[in-house]
Protein backbone atom coordinates (compact mmCIF):
# COMPACT_ATOMS: atom_id res chain seq x y z
CA UNK A 1 0.00 0.00 0.00
CA UNK A 2 1.78 3.38 -1.02
CA UNK A 3 -1.31 5.41 1.09
CA UNK A 4 -0.87 6.66 4.79
CA UNK A 5 -3.62 4.74 6.95
CA UNK A 6 -4.39 7.94 8.84
CA UNK A 7 -3.47 11.48 7.93
CA UNK A 8 -3.34 14.40 10.23
CA UNK A 9 -3.23 17.83 8.73
CA UNK A 10 -2.87 21.16 10.35
CA UNK A 11 -4.88 19.94 13.84
CA UNK A 12 -5.01 22.30 16.32
CA UNK A 13 -6.78 22.46 19.89
CA UNK A 14 -7.06 25.14 22.68
CA UNK A 15 -8.62 24.72 25.82
CA UNK A 16 -9.58 28.75 26.84
CA UNK A 17 -5.59 30.53 26.57
CA UNK A 18 -3.63 27.41 26.56
CA UNK A 19 -2.90 26.07 23.28
CA UNK A 20 -2.99 21.96 23.91
CA UNK A 21 -2.18 21.31 20.43
CA UNK A 22 -0.68 23.90 17.58
CA UNK A 23 -0.81 23.34 13.73
CA UNK A 24 0.15 19.79 14.26
CA UNK A 25 0.45 17.42 10.82
CA UNK A 26 1.63 13.65 10.35
CA UNK A 27 1.04 10.52 8.95
CA UNK A 28 0.99 7.18 9.91
CA UNK A 29 1.73 4.12 7.68
CA UNK A 30 -0.19 0.56 7.34
CA UNK A 31 1.83 -1.49 10.05
CA UNK A 32 3.43 1.38 11.72
CA UNK A 33 3.72 2.03 15.29
CA UNK A 34 4.20 5.67 15.99
CA UNK A 35 5.09 6.98 19.59
CA UNK A 36 4.34 10.48 20.91
CA UNK A 37 6.63 11.70 23.63
CA UNK A 38 6.80 14.71 25.58
CA UNK A 39 6.63 15.61 28.90
CA UNK A 40 3.74 16.21 31.36
CA UNK A 41 1.57 18.96 30.03
CA UNK A 42 2.83 19.25 26.32
CA UNK A 43 -0.34 18.42 24.29
CA UNK A 44 0.06 14.40 24.06
CA UNK A 45 -3.30 13.00 25.53
CA UNK A 46 -5.00 16.57 23.98
CA UNK A 47 -3.66 15.06 20.46
CA UNK A 48 -4.67 11.35 20.60
CA UNK A 49 -8.00 11.89 21.65
CA UNK A 50 -8.38 14.69 19.21
CA UNK A 51 -7.54 11.94 16.16
CA UNK A 52 -9.57 8.91 17.65
CA UNK A 53 -12.30 11.17 17.73
CA UNK A 54 -13.03 11.51 21.70
CA UNK A 55 -12.60 14.75 21.03
CA UNK A 56 -13.04 17.83 18.35
CA UNK A 57 -10.13 19.62 17.72
CA UNK A 58 -10.92 23.17 16.55
CA UNK A 59 -9.51 22.37 13.43
CA UNK A 60 -8.19 19.53 11.53
CA UNK A 61 -8.11 17.48 8.56
CA UNK A 62 -8.17 13.76 9.20
CA UNK A 63 -8.44 11.14 7.01
CA UNK A 64 -8.55 7.02 7.61
CA UNK A 65 -7.81 4.48 4.66
CA UNK A 66 -10.72 2.20 6.09
CA UNK A 67 -11.08 -1.51 5.14
CA UNK A 68 -11.82 -2.15 1.36
CA UNK A 69 -9.08 1.37 0.54
CA UNK A 70 -12.14 3.64 1.66
CA UNK A 71 -10.44 6.85 2.66
CA UNK A 72 -12.73 8.49 5.07
CA UNK A 73 -12.84 12.41 6.16
CA UNK A 74 -12.63 11.35 10.14
CA UNK A 75 -13.19 15.23 10.34
CA UNK A 76 -16.48 15.52 8.90
CA UNK A 77 -17.91 11.98 9.98
CA UNK A 78 -21.15 12.17 11.29
CA UNK A 79 -21.16 10.63 14.81
CA UNK A 80 -22.84 7.09 13.98
CA UNK A 81 -20.88 6.07 11.85
CA UNK A 82 -18.00 7.51 13.69
CA UNK A 83 -18.86 5.52 16.81
CA UNK A 84 -18.87 2.32 14.59
CA UNK A 85 -15.31 3.09 13.45
CA UNK A 86 -14.59 3.45 17.11
CA UNK A 87 -15.72 0.16 17.77
CA UNK A 88 -15.10 -2.17 14.74
CA UNK A 89 -11.66 -0.95 13.14
CA UNK A 90 -10.31 0.91 16.29
CA UNK A 91 -9.18 0.53 19.58
CA UNK A 92 -8.22 3.11 21.99
CA UNK A 93 -6.70 1.90 25.59
CA UNK A 94 -6.93 4.24 28.57
CA UNK A 95 -4.45 5.28 30.70
CA UNK A 96 -6.25 4.65 33.48
CA UNK A 97 -8.36 1.24 33.15
CA UNK A 98 -11.61 2.49 35.17
CA UNK A 99 -11.81 4.77 32.15
CA UNK A 100 -11.78 2.28 29.98
CA UNK A 101 -13.27 -0.69 31.41
CA UNK A 102 -17.72 -0.87 32.85
CA UNK A 103 -15.90 -1.40 36.59
CA UNK A 104 -19.65 -2.50 37.29
CA UNK A 105 -20.15 -5.73 35.17
CA UNK A 106 -17.88 -9.36 34.64
CA UNK A 107 -14.30 -9.09 32.74
CA UNK A 108 -16.25 -11.81 30.09
CA UNK A 109 -19.15 -8.71 29.75
CA UNK A 110 -16.38 -6.29 29.60
CA UNK A 111 -14.74 -8.13 26.66
CA UNK A 112 -18.18 -9.02 24.92
CA UNK A 113 -19.91 -5.45 24.76
CA UNK A 114 -18.21 -5.20 21.96
CA UNK A 115 -18.96 -8.13 20.22
CA UNK A 116 -22.97 -7.55 20.95
CA UNK A 117 -22.85 -4.38 20.27
CA UNK A 118 -21.73 -5.41 17.20
CA UNK A 119 -24.90 -7.50 16.42
CA UNK A 120 -23.38 -10.65 17.95
CA UNK A 121 -26.24 -12.81 19.78
CA UNK A 122 -25.49 -15.93 20.97
CA UNK A 123 -24.22 -16.26 24.32
CA UNK A 124 -21.91 -19.04 24.14
CA UNK A 125 -20.08 -17.50 21.34
CA UNK A 126 -19.51 -14.53 22.74
CA UNK A 127 -18.25 -16.55 25.94
CA UNK A 128 -15.71 -18.23 24.00
CA UNK A 129 -14.56 -15.21 22.77
CA UNK A 130 -14.28 -13.72 26.09
CA UNK A 131 -12.35 -16.66 26.75
CA UNK A 132 -9.52 -16.77 23.68
CA UNK A 133 -8.79 -12.94 24.71
CA UNK A 134 -8.64 -13.01 28.51
CA UNK A 135 -5.92 -16.44 27.53
CA UNK A 136 -4.48 -14.11 24.95
CA UNK A 137 -3.97 -11.01 27.34
CA UNK A 138 -2.50 -13.94 29.91
CA UNK A 139 -5.56 -13.41 32.38
CA UNK A 140 -6.75 -17.12 34.08
CA UNK A 141 -9.72 -18.39 31.88
CA UNK A 142 -11.42 -18.61 35.53
CA UNK A 143 -11.77 -15.30 36.34
CA UNK A 144 -14.36 -14.20 33.87
CA UNK A 145 -17.07 -13.86 35.61
CA UNK A 146 -15.17 -11.75 38.14
CA UNK A 147 -15.51 -7.90 38.28
CA UNK A 148 -12.35 -6.21 37.36
CA UNK A 149 -12.19 -4.16 40.55
CA UNK A 150 -11.42 -7.50 41.95
CA UNK A 151 -8.23 -7.13 39.16
CA UNK A 152 -4.80 -6.19 40.05
CA UNK A 153 -4.24 -3.03 38.16
CA UNK A 154 -1.95 -4.93 35.60
CA UNK A 155 -4.68 -7.03 35.18
CA UNK A 156 -7.19 -4.36 34.71
CA UNK A 157 -4.79 -3.06 31.99
CA UNK A 158 -4.34 -6.39 30.32
CA UNK A 159 -8.38 -6.44 30.55
CA UNK A 160 -8.74 -3.19 28.84
CA UNK A 161 -6.27 -4.06 25.86
CA UNK A 162 -8.24 -7.45 25.16
CA UNK A 163 -12.09 -5.56 25.81
CA UNK A 164 -10.48 -3.31 22.71
CA UNK A 165 -8.60 -6.30 20.07
CA UNK A 166 -11.71 -8.98 20.67
CA UNK A 167 -13.39 -6.91 17.02
CA UNK A 168 -9.76 -7.31 15.53
CA UNK A 169 -9.40 -3.56 14.94
CA UNK A 170 -6.55 -2.54 12.45
CA UNK A 171 -5.31 0.72 14.63
CA UNK A 172 -4.91 1.34 18.37
CA UNK A 173 -4.50 4.20 20.15
CA UNK A 174 -3.20 4.03 23.71
CA UNK A 175 -2.13 6.33 26.20
CA UNK A 176 0.12 5.54 28.79
CA UNK A 177 -0.93 2.36 28.48
CA UNK A 178 2.13 1.45 31.20
CA UNK A 179 1.04 4.58 33.17
CA UNK A 180 0.12 3.93 36.56
CA UNK A 181 2.00 0.24 36.95
CA UNK A 182 4.99 -0.71 38.74
CA UNK A 183 8.19 -1.18 36.69
CA UNK A 184 7.97 -5.14 36.85
CA UNK A 185 4.27 -5.13 35.29
CA UNK A 186 5.05 -2.56 32.76
CA UNK A 187 7.86 -4.78 31.43
CA UNK A 188 5.42 -7.67 31.13
CA UNK A 189 2.66 -5.86 29.67
CA UNK A 190 5.16 -4.28 27.25
CA UNK A 191 6.06 -7.32 26.11
CA UNK A 192 2.53 -8.90 25.73
CA UNK A 193 1.88 -5.80 23.99
CA UNK A 194 4.72 -6.04 21.68
CA UNK A 195 3.49 -9.38 20.82
CA UNK A 196 0.16 -8.82 19.98
CA UNK A 197 0.86 -5.57 17.92
CA UNK A 198 3.00 -7.93 16.14
CA UNK A 199 0.60 -10.76 15.70
CA UNK A 200 -2.31 -9.05 14.75
CA UNK A 201 -0.39 -6.57 12.74
CA UNK A 202 -1.55 -3.79 13.93
CA UNK A 203 -0.93 -0.26 13.69
CA UNK A 204 -0.86 2.03 16.56
CA UNK A 205 -0.39 5.28 18.16
CA UNK A 206 1.42 5.33 21.63
CA UNK A 207 1.28 8.58 23.61
CA UNK A 208 3.66 8.09 26.63
CA UNK A 209 6.14 9.86 28.59
CA UNK A 210 8.93 7.09 29.24
CA UNK A 211 11.02 7.08 26.29
CA UNK A 212 11.60 3.13 26.96
CA UNK A 213 8.23 2.71 26.48
CA UNK A 214 8.66 4.78 22.90
CA UNK A 215 12.11 2.87 22.17
CA UNK A 216 10.62 -0.38 22.64
CA UNK A 217 7.71 -0.53 20.95
CA UNK A 218 7.89 2.55 18.47
CA UNK A 219 9.04 2.64 14.71
CA UNK A 220 8.96 6.41 14.43
CA UNK A 221 8.90 9.08 17.07
CA UNK A 222 7.10 12.45 17.81
CA UNK A 223 8.61 15.06 20.31
CA UNK A 224 5.99 17.37 21.86
CA UNK A 225 6.40 20.26 23.78
CA UNK A 226 4.08 22.92 24.45
CA UNK A 227 1.37 22.03 22.01
CA UNK A 228 3.97 21.58 19.39
CA UNK A 229 6.09 18.91 17.36
CA UNK A 230 9.57 19.13 17.68
CA UNK A 231 11.18 16.96 16.36
CA UNK A 232 9.97 13.65 14.43
CA UNK A 233 11.75 10.39 12.85
CA UNK A 234 12.55 7.24 13.13
CA UNK A 235 12.98 6.09 16.69
CA UNK A 236 16.16 5.06 16.60
CA UNK A 237 17.50 8.03 14.85
CA UNK A 238 15.67 10.48 17.26
CA UNK A 239 17.19 8.83 20.56
CA UNK A 240 20.77 8.21 18.69
CA UNK A 241 21.01 11.63 17.41
CA UNK A 242 18.58 13.85 19.17
CA UNK A 243 18.27 17.35 16.96
CA UNK A 244 16.26 20.15 18.87
CA UNK A 245 17.81 21.11 22.51
CA UNK A 246 15.21 19.74 24.08
CA UNK A 247 14.54 16.15 22.98
CA UNK A 248 18.93 16.20 23.87
CA UNK A 249 17.50 16.44 27.44
CA UNK A 250 15.14 14.33 27.36
CA UNK A 251 16.92 11.68 25.81
CA UNK A 252 19.75 12.08 27.85
CA UNK A 253 17.86 12.36 31.10
CA UNK A 254 15.44 9.19 30.63
CA UNK A 255 18.43 6.96 29.23
CA UNK A 256 20.58 7.36 32.35
CA UNK A 257 18.19 5.22 34.22
CA UNK B 1 -60.30 -29.65 34.69
CA UNK B 2 -63.93 -28.48 34.64
CA UNK B 3 -65.26 -26.88 31.29
CA UNK B 4 -65.38 -23.11 31.56
CA UNK B 5 -67.91 -21.63 29.35
CA UNK B 6 -67.20 -18.72 27.36
CA UNK B 7 -67.73 -15.48 29.92
CA UNK B 8 -70.82 -13.15 29.27
CA UNK B 9 -70.58 -9.79 29.00
CA UNK B 10 -72.00 -7.72 31.93
CA UNK B 11 -70.62 -4.43 30.89
CA UNK B 12 -73.74 -2.37 32.21
CA UNK B 13 -74.34 -3.91 35.86
CA UNK B 14 -70.60 -3.13 36.68
CA UNK B 15 -69.92 0.40 35.45
CA UNK B 16 -69.87 2.75 38.62
CA UNK B 17 -71.93 5.81 36.65
CA UNK B 18 -70.68 9.28 36.52
CA UNK B 19 -70.33 11.19 40.01
CA UNK B 20 -70.58 14.68 40.68
CA UNK B 21 -67.60 16.77 40.09
CA UNK B 22 -66.04 18.46 42.96
CA UNK B 23 -66.09 22.05 41.31
CA UNK B 24 -63.10 23.30 43.12
CA UNK B 25 -61.22 21.77 40.60
CA UNK B 26 -60.70 21.94 36.26
CA UNK B 27 -61.95 18.69 35.17
CA UNK B 28 -59.62 15.67 36.06
CA UNK B 29 -57.58 18.53 38.24
CA UNK B 30 -54.92 19.99 35.43
CA UNK B 31 -55.65 23.07 33.68
CA UNK B 32 -56.29 23.18 30.26
CA UNK B 33 -52.89 24.15 29.01
CA UNK B 34 -51.07 21.47 31.04
CA UNK B 35 -53.14 19.21 29.75
CA UNK B 36 -52.50 20.63 26.32
CA UNK B 37 -48.62 20.56 26.77
CA UNK B 38 -49.04 16.93 27.80
CA UNK B 39 -51.13 16.17 24.61
CA UNK B 40 -48.40 17.59 22.34
CA UNK B 41 -46.08 14.89 24.35
CA UNK B 42 -47.80 12.16 24.10
CA UNK B 43 -48.52 12.95 20.13
CA UNK B 44 -45.11 12.73 19.33
CA UNK B 45 -44.47 9.94 21.74
CA UNK B 46 -46.95 7.86 19.14
CA UNK B 47 -45.56 9.01 16.54
CA UNK B 48 -42.11 7.74 17.58
CA UNK B 49 -42.61 4.63 19.07
CA UNK B 50 -40.64 4.19 22.11
CA UNK B 51 -38.57 7.27 22.28
CA UNK B 52 -38.86 8.80 25.46
CA UNK B 53 -40.49 12.46 25.09
CA UNK B 54 -39.71 15.08 27.83
CA UNK B 55 -42.26 16.70 29.32
CA UNK B 56 -42.81 19.57 31.89
CA UNK B 57 -44.29 17.65 34.72
CA UNK B 58 -46.70 19.00 37.23
CA UNK B 59 -46.72 18.63 40.88
CA UNK B 60 -49.51 16.59 41.32
CA UNK B 61 -51.53 16.37 45.05
CA UNK B 62 -49.67 12.47 45.62
CA UNK B 63 -46.21 11.44 45.84
CA UNK B 64 -44.14 10.22 42.76
CA UNK B 65 -43.81 6.25 43.82
CA UNK B 66 -48.04 6.90 43.50
CA UNK B 67 -47.87 7.11 39.65
CA UNK B 68 -47.91 10.65 38.78
CA UNK B 69 -46.74 10.50 35.35
CA UNK B 70 -49.49 7.54 34.54
CA UNK B 71 -51.84 10.20 36.67
CA UNK B 72 -50.56 13.30 34.61
CA UNK B 73 -51.42 11.14 30.88
CA UNK B 74 -54.55 9.96 32.39
CA UNK B 75 -55.89 13.18 33.13
CA UNK B 76 -54.57 14.50 30.10
CA UNK B 77 -56.60 12.28 27.97
CA UNK B 78 -59.86 11.64 29.43
CA UNK B 79 -63.52 13.02 28.18
CA UNK B 80 -66.60 12.79 30.57
CA UNK B 81 -67.77 10.28 28.44
CA UNK B 82 -64.57 7.76 29.18
CA UNK B 83 -64.89 4.73 31.73
CA UNK B 84 -61.77 4.60 33.91
CA UNK B 85 -60.02 1.61 35.46
CA UNK B 86 -57.21 1.53 37.88
CA UNK B 87 -54.80 -1.32 38.43
CA UNK B 88 -51.87 -2.01 41.02
CA UNK B 89 -50.29 -5.37 40.55
CA UNK B 90 -53.84 -6.49 38.57
CA UNK B 91 -56.14 -5.46 41.33
CA UNK B 92 -58.86 -2.75 41.46
CA UNK B 93 -58.71 -2.64 45.30
CA UNK B 94 -55.30 -1.29 46.17
CA UNK B 95 -54.83 1.59 48.38
CA UNK B 96 -52.95 2.91 45.08
CA UNK B 97 -55.80 1.55 42.83
CA UNK B 98 -58.36 2.96 45.28
CA UNK B 99 -56.89 6.30 45.79
CA UNK B 100 -55.86 7.18 42.23
CA UNK B 101 -59.59 5.77 40.91
CA UNK B 102 -61.81 8.36 43.84
CA UNK B 103 -59.14 11.15 42.61
CA UNK B 104 -60.56 11.20 39.24
CA UNK B 105 -64.04 10.61 40.03
CA UNK B 106 -63.99 13.43 42.33
CA UNK B 107 -61.95 15.51 39.77
CA UNK B 108 -63.45 14.72 36.43
CA UNK B 109 -66.90 13.07 37.59
CA UNK B 110 -66.48 10.60 35.09
CA UNK B 111 -67.64 6.55 35.34
CA UNK B 112 -65.42 3.71 36.50
CA UNK B 113 -65.28 0.00 36.23
CA UNK B 114 -63.44 -2.52 37.77
CA UNK B 115 -63.95 -4.86 34.63
CA UNK B 116 -61.23 -4.80 31.77
CA UNK B 117 -63.56 -4.93 28.75
CA UNK B 118 -65.88 -1.99 30.35
CA UNK B 119 -63.48 0.56 30.33
CA UNK B 120 -61.81 2.95 27.97
CA UNK B 121 -59.12 3.97 29.87
CA UNK B 122 -57.10 1.74 32.03
CA UNK B 123 -53.84 3.26 34.41
CA UNK B 124 -52.22 0.60 35.25
CA UNK B 125 -49.14 -0.04 38.04
CA UNK B 126 -47.02 -3.44 37.19
CA UNK B 127 -49.32 -5.17 35.10
CA UNK B 128 -50.99 -5.93 31.87
CA UNK B 129 -54.82 -7.27 31.93
CA UNK B 130 -55.25 -10.70 31.36
CA UNK B 131 -58.14 -10.04 29.09
CA UNK B 132 -57.31 -8.90 25.35
CA UNK B 133 -57.29 -5.46 25.01
CA UNK B 134 -58.97 -3.96 22.10
CA UNK B 135 -59.29 -1.10 19.56
CA UNK B 136 -60.18 2.25 21.05
CA UNK B 137 -59.03 1.30 24.76
CA UNK B 138 -56.08 3.20 26.00
CA UNK B 139 -53.66 1.66 28.61
CA UNK B 140 -51.64 4.30 30.83
CA UNK B 141 -48.55 2.25 32.80
CA UNK B 142 -46.89 4.21 35.63
CA UNK B 143 -43.41 4.21 34.93
CA UNK B 144 -40.35 4.40 37.91
CA UNK B 145 -37.54 4.29 35.80
CA UNK B 146 -38.16 5.35 32.42
CA UNK B 147 -34.55 4.78 30.62
CA UNK B 148 -33.56 1.03 30.06
CA UNK B 149 -29.67 2.08 29.90
CA UNK B 150 -29.63 3.57 33.14
CA UNK B 151 -28.12 0.93 34.99
CA UNK B 152 -25.10 0.77 33.62
CA UNK B 153 -24.50 4.08 31.77
CA UNK B 154 -25.67 6.90 34.17
CA UNK B 155 -24.61 9.40 32.06
CA UNK B 156 -27.99 11.09 29.84
CA UNK B 157 -25.91 12.55 27.21
CA UNK B 158 -24.58 9.07 26.80
CA UNK B 159 -27.54 7.25 26.83
CA UNK B 160 -29.36 9.87 24.35
CA UNK B 161 -27.02 9.24 22.19
CA UNK B 162 -27.01 5.49 22.55
CA UNK B 163 -30.98 5.01 21.70
CA UNK B 164 -30.60 7.96 18.79
CA UNK B 165 -27.87 5.70 17.28
CA UNK B 166 -29.00 2.40 17.86
CA UNK B 167 -26.42 1.51 19.64
CA UNK B 168 -27.60 -1.10 22.49
CA UNK B 169 -24.63 -3.12 22.82
CA UNK B 170 -25.10 -2.31 26.45
CA UNK B 171 -28.80 -4.07 26.76
CA UNK B 172 -27.31 -7.10 26.03
CA UNK B 173 -24.43 -6.80 28.84
CA UNK B 174 -27.16 -6.70 30.79
CA UNK B 175 -28.57 -10.09 29.73
CA UNK B 176 -25.22 -12.01 29.10
CA UNK B 177 -24.73 -10.24 33.47
CA UNK B 178 -27.83 -12.57 34.07
CA UNK B 179 -26.88 -15.72 32.49
CA UNK B 180 -23.28 -15.69 33.29
CA UNK B 181 -24.29 -15.26 37.03
CA UNK B 182 -27.84 -16.99 36.75
CA UNK B 183 -27.54 -19.95 33.83
CA UNK B 184 -30.72 -18.25 32.57
CA UNK B 185 -31.73 -14.56 32.03
CA UNK B 186 -32.82 -13.73 35.17
CA UNK B 187 -34.92 -10.54 34.61
CA UNK B 188 -38.22 -10.74 35.14
CA UNK B 189 -39.74 -7.61 35.50
CA UNK B 190 -39.01 -4.32 34.01
CA UNK B 191 -37.72 -7.09 30.96
CA UNK B 192 -36.90 -4.60 27.94
CA UNK B 193 -37.99 -4.59 24.79
CA UNK B 194 -37.33 -3.17 21.45
CA UNK B 195 -40.08 -1.26 19.47
CA UNK B 196 -40.45 -1.35 15.93
CA UNK B 197 -36.97 -2.27 15.34
CA UNK B 198 -35.52 1.22 16.75
CA UNK B 199 -36.08 1.74 20.48
CA UNK B 200 -34.91 -0.15 23.04
CA UNK B 201 -37.86 0.66 25.63
CA UNK B 202 -38.47 -0.23 29.39
CA UNK B 203 -42.11 -1.57 29.45
CA UNK B 204 -42.22 -0.75 33.10
CA UNK B 205 -41.79 -3.17 36.18
CA UNK B 206 -44.52 -5.69 34.75
CA UNK B 207 -43.37 -9.09 34.56
CA UNK B 208 -42.36 -9.93 31.31
CA UNK B 209 -45.14 -12.89 31.37
CA UNK B 210 -46.67 -9.28 30.15
CA UNK B 211 -44.45 -8.74 27.43
CA UNK B 212 -46.15 -10.80 24.63
CA UNK B 213 -49.35 -8.87 25.29
CA UNK B 214 -47.78 -5.25 24.08
CA UNK B 215 -46.80 -6.59 20.96
CA UNK B 216 -49.62 -6.30 18.36
CA UNK B 217 -51.88 -4.78 20.87
CA UNK B 218 -55.09 -3.22 19.41
CA UNK B 219 -55.32 -0.64 22.26
CA UNK B 220 -52.75 2.44 22.55
CA UNK B 221 -50.15 1.98 25.03
CA UNK B 222 -48.59 5.22 26.69
CA UNK B 223 -46.15 5.50 29.91
CA UNK B 224 -45.93 8.28 31.50
CA UNK B 225 -42.87 9.07 34.17
CA UNK B 226 -43.39 11.50 37.19
CA UNK B 227 -40.06 11.90 38.66
CA UNK B 228 -37.80 11.79 35.34
CA UNK B 229 -40.67 13.52 33.34
CA UNK B 230 -40.93 11.37 30.19
CA UNK B 231 -43.44 10.12 28.10
CA UNK B 232 -43.47 7.65 25.75
CA UNK B 233 -45.81 5.13 23.64
CA UNK B 234 -46.87 1.90 22.04
CA UNK B 235 -49.68 3.00 19.22
CA UNK B 236 -51.85 -0.12 18.44
CA UNK B 237 -50.44 -2.90 16.08
CA UNK B 238 -46.90 -2.15 16.69
CA UNK B 239 -44.20 -4.52 16.61
CA UNK B 240 -42.52 -5.01 20.45
CA UNK B 241 -39.62 -8.01 20.64
CA UNK B 242 -38.34 -8.72 23.74
CA UNK B 243 -34.58 -8.85 24.20
CA UNK B 244 -32.72 -12.04 24.47
CA UNK B 245 -29.78 -14.51 23.29
CA UNK B 246 -30.33 -16.80 20.07
CA UNK B 247 -29.33 -19.68 22.91
CA UNK B 248 -31.14 -18.34 25.55
CA UNK B 249 -34.62 -17.73 23.68
CA UNK B 250 -37.19 -15.10 25.59
CA UNK B 251 -39.81 -17.40 27.96
CA UNK B 252 -42.16 -16.04 29.81
CA UNK B 253 -43.21 -17.37 33.44
CA UNK B 254 -44.80 -20.59 33.67
CA UNK B 255 -46.70 -22.67 37.17
CA UNK B 256 -46.93 -26.20 37.45
CA UNK B 257 -50.37 -25.70 38.35
CA UNK B 258 -53.59 -23.37 37.62
CA UNK B 259 -55.00 -20.66 39.16
CA UNK B 260 -56.67 -21.98 42.53
CA UNK B 261 -59.78 -19.80 42.54
CA UNK B 262 -61.07 -19.70 39.08
CA UNK B 263 -58.40 -22.75 36.79
CA UNK B 264 -57.29 -20.12 34.77
CA UNK B 265 -53.93 -21.97 32.91
CA UNK B 266 -53.30 -19.04 31.12
CA UNK B 267 -52.92 -16.00 33.77
CA UNK B 268 -50.22 -14.91 35.72
CA UNK B 269 -50.59 -16.15 39.13
CA UNK B 270 -49.11 -14.66 42.90
CA UNK B 271 -48.69 -16.81 45.78
CA UNK B 272 -50.92 -15.31 48.46
CA UNK B 273 -51.07 -16.31 52.20
CA UNK B 274 -54.71 -17.53 52.87
CA UNK B 275 -55.10 -17.96 56.82
CA UNK B 276 -53.09 -17.14 59.84
CA UNK B 277 -51.71 -20.73 59.51
CA UNK B 278 -49.64 -19.28 56.18
CA UNK B 279 -51.66 -21.82 53.91
CA UNK B 280 -50.21 -20.57 50.61
CA UNK B 281 -52.29 -20.21 47.54
CA UNK B 282 -51.49 -19.44 43.81
CA UNK B 283 -54.41 -17.07 42.54
CA UNK B 284 -54.78 -14.95 39.89
CA UNK B 285 -52.91 -11.28 40.16
CA UNK B 286 -55.60 -10.04 37.94
CA UNK B 287 -58.35 -9.88 40.28
CA UNK B 288 -60.94 -8.83 37.47
CA UNK B 289 -59.93 -11.47 35.23
CA UNK B 290 -60.42 -14.30 38.24
CA UNK B 291 -63.97 -13.43 39.93
CA UNK B 292 -65.56 -12.51 36.33
CA UNK B 293 -64.27 -16.07 35.44
CA UNK B 294 -65.27 -17.49 38.82
CA UNK B 295 -68.64 -15.95 38.58
CA UNK B 296 -68.99 -17.25 35.29
CA UNK B 297 -68.28 -20.85 36.59
CA UNK B 298 -70.88 -20.54 39.51
N1 LIG C 1 -10.21 19.46 29.36
C1 LIG C 1 -9.26 20.40 29.49
N2 LIG C 1 -9.59 21.63 29.92
C2 LIG C 1 -8.65 22.59 30.04
N3 LIG C 1 -7.35 22.41 29.79
C3 LIG C 1 -6.94 21.20 29.38
C4 LIG C 1 -7.87 20.13 29.21
N4 LIG C 1 -7.21 19.03 28.80
C5 LIG C 1 -5.91 19.42 28.69
N5 LIG C 1 -5.74 20.71 29.04
C6 LIG C 1 -4.48 21.46 29.02
O1 LIG C 1 -3.87 21.28 27.75
C7 LIG C 1 -2.49 21.08 27.88
C8 LIG C 1 -2.11 19.72 27.32
O2 LIG C 1 -2.63 18.70 28.15
P1 LIG C 1 -2.55 17.17 27.79
O3 LIG C 1 -2.98 16.98 26.40
O4 LIG C 1 -3.27 16.42 28.84
O5 LIG C 1 -0.98 16.91 27.91
P2 LIG C 1 -0.18 15.56 28.17
O6 LIG C 1 -1.05 14.41 27.84
O7 LIG C 1 0.99 15.68 27.27
O8 LIG C 1 0.21 15.58 29.60
C9 LIG C 1 -2.18 21.22 29.36
O9 LIG C 1 -1.79 22.56 29.60
C10 LIG C 1 -3.47 20.94 30.03
O10 LIG C 1 -3.58 21.58 31.25
MG1 LIG D 1 -1.58 12.72 29.06
ZN1 LIG E 1 -58.00 -17.01 38.88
Amino acid sequence: MNQPLFSVTNLSKKFGKTIACDDISFDLWPGEILGIVGESGSGKTTLLRSIAGLIKPDQATISYQGKNNKLLNIDQMDEPKLRHLQRTEWAFVHQHPRDGLRMNVSAGANIGERLMANGWRHYDDIRKEAIKWLEAVEIDAKRIDDLPRTFSGGMQQRLQIARNLVTNPRLIFMDEPTGGLDVSVQARLLDLLRGLVRDLGLSAIIVTHDLAVARLLSNRLMVMKDGQVIEHGLTDQVLEDPQAAYSQLLVSSILQV
Amino acid sequence: MNEIPPKEPLIETIIEPATQIDPNYNFAYLNEQTKKMIRRALLKAVAIPGYQVPFAGREMPMPYGWGTGGVQITASILTPDDVLKVIDQGADDTTNAVSIRKFFQRTAGIATTLNTAAATVIQTRHRIPEQKLQEGQILVYQVPIPEPLRFLEPRETETRKMHAFEDYGLMHVKLYEDISQHGHIATTYAYPVMVENHYVMDPSPIPKFDNPKMNNNPALQLFGAGREKRIYAIPPYTKVVSLDFEDHPFEIQAWDQPCEICGAEDSFLDEVIMDDQGTRMFVCSDSDYCQSRSEVQS
